[in-house]
């Protein structure tokens, strides 16, 4: 593992968070780089690309086969990183580590193995109205291969997911209840303490989509009682195409693999195939090596600046950056909830949100626009798009800024 | 990439104040387009003498770019036969997407004023979907077209 920052104390030392990641500092269109996409892609420190250069440079050989010195090393740091997941979100063992390529995969991991062999007709699965499209169709998918029916909890006026329509809607036929636990596109925290509470009466597993979660505030698993996690790398400092799925063992020892290949048999004849244990027998083929050992060093990192530190220094640039943008006239954020994570969407009078991205990327801020792959969010407040902003702790306030003078200079091009 | 280039006073002019908005019912010809992107979405109307585009008009809602293409091609293509609309198809694809291809504003009097959106990669398609969408029409397709 790459050395990381010494552990900080008190205040974030946001300059020499900076300095730790290459790609901030750089001119974009002749201006200093301000990125507020962090919610699309968070970037990386230097710790986690060396580490990744220096696995390749000095240690590459593909795990779990060899006797060779390599290839344990490998493995070594591989299975590692399982221990650095596994503590990071309090899981009680690594058998329940399951790797993925991100948060979509985990998802349609647990729609295909674990929902698919129990649905029929009848049936329902519960969402809300403020999923990802990742948290959304592999559950159509499930519906149309067993004739459940998706159901989903309606959202508010200020973006939270109805707790009372939640409690309506669950009932004996639930089969599963999944649920973002940050929206991406409006950054409201669902409560979901309350909803795991109600499902737990009624014997229902819960499925939380953690991938906005996990990289700005502290998620344990055992405490929230959940049965399944996703979460990905690459929003959280890590590579891209490595994610996790934390599953509660019993639930992933009852579930057949859902990928057949290498890694995940113990042994194969053309007669009986015997599959390998918890975690293994998910992760078919040869795995994101890398990606994994990357994936470690981006939670040691997390861990060294502190997440609770983290979360407290977002909230600021949060609360920030809202009452820079509610002065811009015309200007309306979308996501009113009081809890939130570091995101600001909005929508601007008589502008559309791919015009204020185009403007903003010519100041050098980067911003994402269009729908966020929640389309339902965009329909129900009757919006195409939205722009949004989305922070990390390696911004500033003086970006916030920035990004308030690029709004007021769309206004004039396009006002 | 100089946004004076790409938001040009006659885009900015033809967003505001977009020509020949509305619907045309009944119309001979009719086509939406969607581009799931940016959420840009338009649908075409068009009457026909003959060979050659009588009235058309557009609504929808997108961007300032799509919105402007939009209106510019209602401007440009009226009173032009499927054959002239064909050559224009191709003169706007090659000033959209090609870097040096030279600029005659001659041959395509406004719509040259959208030769800037070639330095915006994202942005070809918010102009390039109301030309989809009227080869559609024309091409008499009921499959909404999409830019993906």
């Amino acid at each position: 593992m790459s050395a990381q920052p010494a552990p900080r104390t008190g205040a974030i030392d946001v300059a020499a968070i900076r300095a730790d990641f290459p790609v901030l500092d750089q001119q974009i269109n002749g201006r200093p780089l301000v990125y507020l996409d962090n919610a699309a892609s968070s970037q990386r420190p230097r710790q986690v690309i060396d580490t990744i250069s220096r696995y390749y440079e000095h240690d590459h050989a593909n795990v779990h086969r060899g006797v060779h010195t390599l290839s344990q090393r490998a493995t070594d740091a591989y299975e590692g990183s399982r221990e650095i997941v596994r503590q990071f979100i309090n899981a009680g063992d690594t058998k329940e580590i399951v790797f993925t390529r991100g948060t979509t995969e985990a998802v349609n991991l647990v729609a295909q193995s674990f929902v698919r062999p129990k649905a029929g007709p009848g049936d329902e699965i519960l969402i809300s109205g403020l999923e990802h499209h990742a948290n959304i169709v592999p559950w159509q998918l499930v519906c149309e291969q067993t004739g459940a029916k998706l159901r989903v909890i309606p959202i508010t006026p200020q973006g939270e997911v109805d707790f009372a329509a939640f409690e309506k809607l669950i009932g004996p036929r639930t089969r599963i209840v999944a649920l973002a636990h940050v929206s991406n596109a409006l950054g409201t925290i669902v409560p979901v303490d309350k909803f795991i509470a109600v499902a737990r009466q009624h014997g229902v597993p819960v499925l939380l989509d953690g991938a906005q979660a996990v990289p700005h505030g502290k998620v344990d698993v055992r405490a929230l009682d959940c049965d399944f996690y996703c979460f990905s790398g690459h929003k959280m400092l890590g590579p891209t195409g490595i994610g996790v799925l934390y599953g509660r063992q019993k639930l992933l020892e009852a579930m057949p693999p859902w990928q057949g290949g290498g890694d995940m048999i113990l042994s194969v004849s053309f007669e009986k195939t015997t599959y390998n244990q918890l975690p293994w027998k998910f992760e078919a083929g040869t795995p994101n090596i890398s990606g994994t050992i990357g994936l470690g060093a981006a939670i040691q990192y997390l861990q060294a600046v502190g997440i609770e530190r983290i979360a407290a220094y977002e909230h600021e640039l949060l609360l920030y950056a809202t009452q820079r943008l509610q002065e811009i006239p015309g200007l309306t954020i979308v996501g009113t909830s009081a809890h939130k994570a570091a995101v600001v969407s909005f929508v601007m009078n008589g502008i559309h949100p791919h015009d204020i991205g185009t403007i903003l990327d010519t100041e050098g801020v980067a911003i994402r626009t269009g729908h966020h792959c929640a389309m339902p969010v965009m329909d129900f407040f009757k919006v195409p798009a939205t722009a949004r902003a989305s922070m990390a702790f390696y911004n500033t306030h003086a970006e916030i800024d920035r990004l308030a003078a690029a709004i007021e200079h769309t206004r004039k091009v396009l006002g | 990439m100089d946004l004076k280039d790409l938001y040009r006073d006659v885009i900015v002019d033809h967003n505001r104040n977009p020509r020949n908005f509305g619907k045309l019912d009944p119309a001979d010809a009719h086509a939406d387009g969607h581009n799931p992107l940016c959420g840009d979405r338009l649908s075409l109307y068009v009457n026909l003498d003959g060979d050659r585009i009588r009235e058309v008009k557009f609504d929808g809602s997108g961007c300032a770019i799509s919105v402007a293409s939009a209106s510019l091609l209602t401007e440009a293509v009226k009173g032009k036969s499927r054959g002239d609309v064909k050559s224009l198809f191709d003169e706007m694809h090659t000033l959209l997407t090609q870097h040096d291809a030279p600029v005659d504003p001659a041959k395509l009097g406004k719509l040259a004023a959208l030769s800037g959106v070639r330095e915006f990669p994202a942005r070809v398609k918010c102009a390039s979907l109301c030309w989809h969408t009227l080869n559609a029409a024309l091409d008499s397709q009921s499959d909404p077209v999409s830019t993906e």
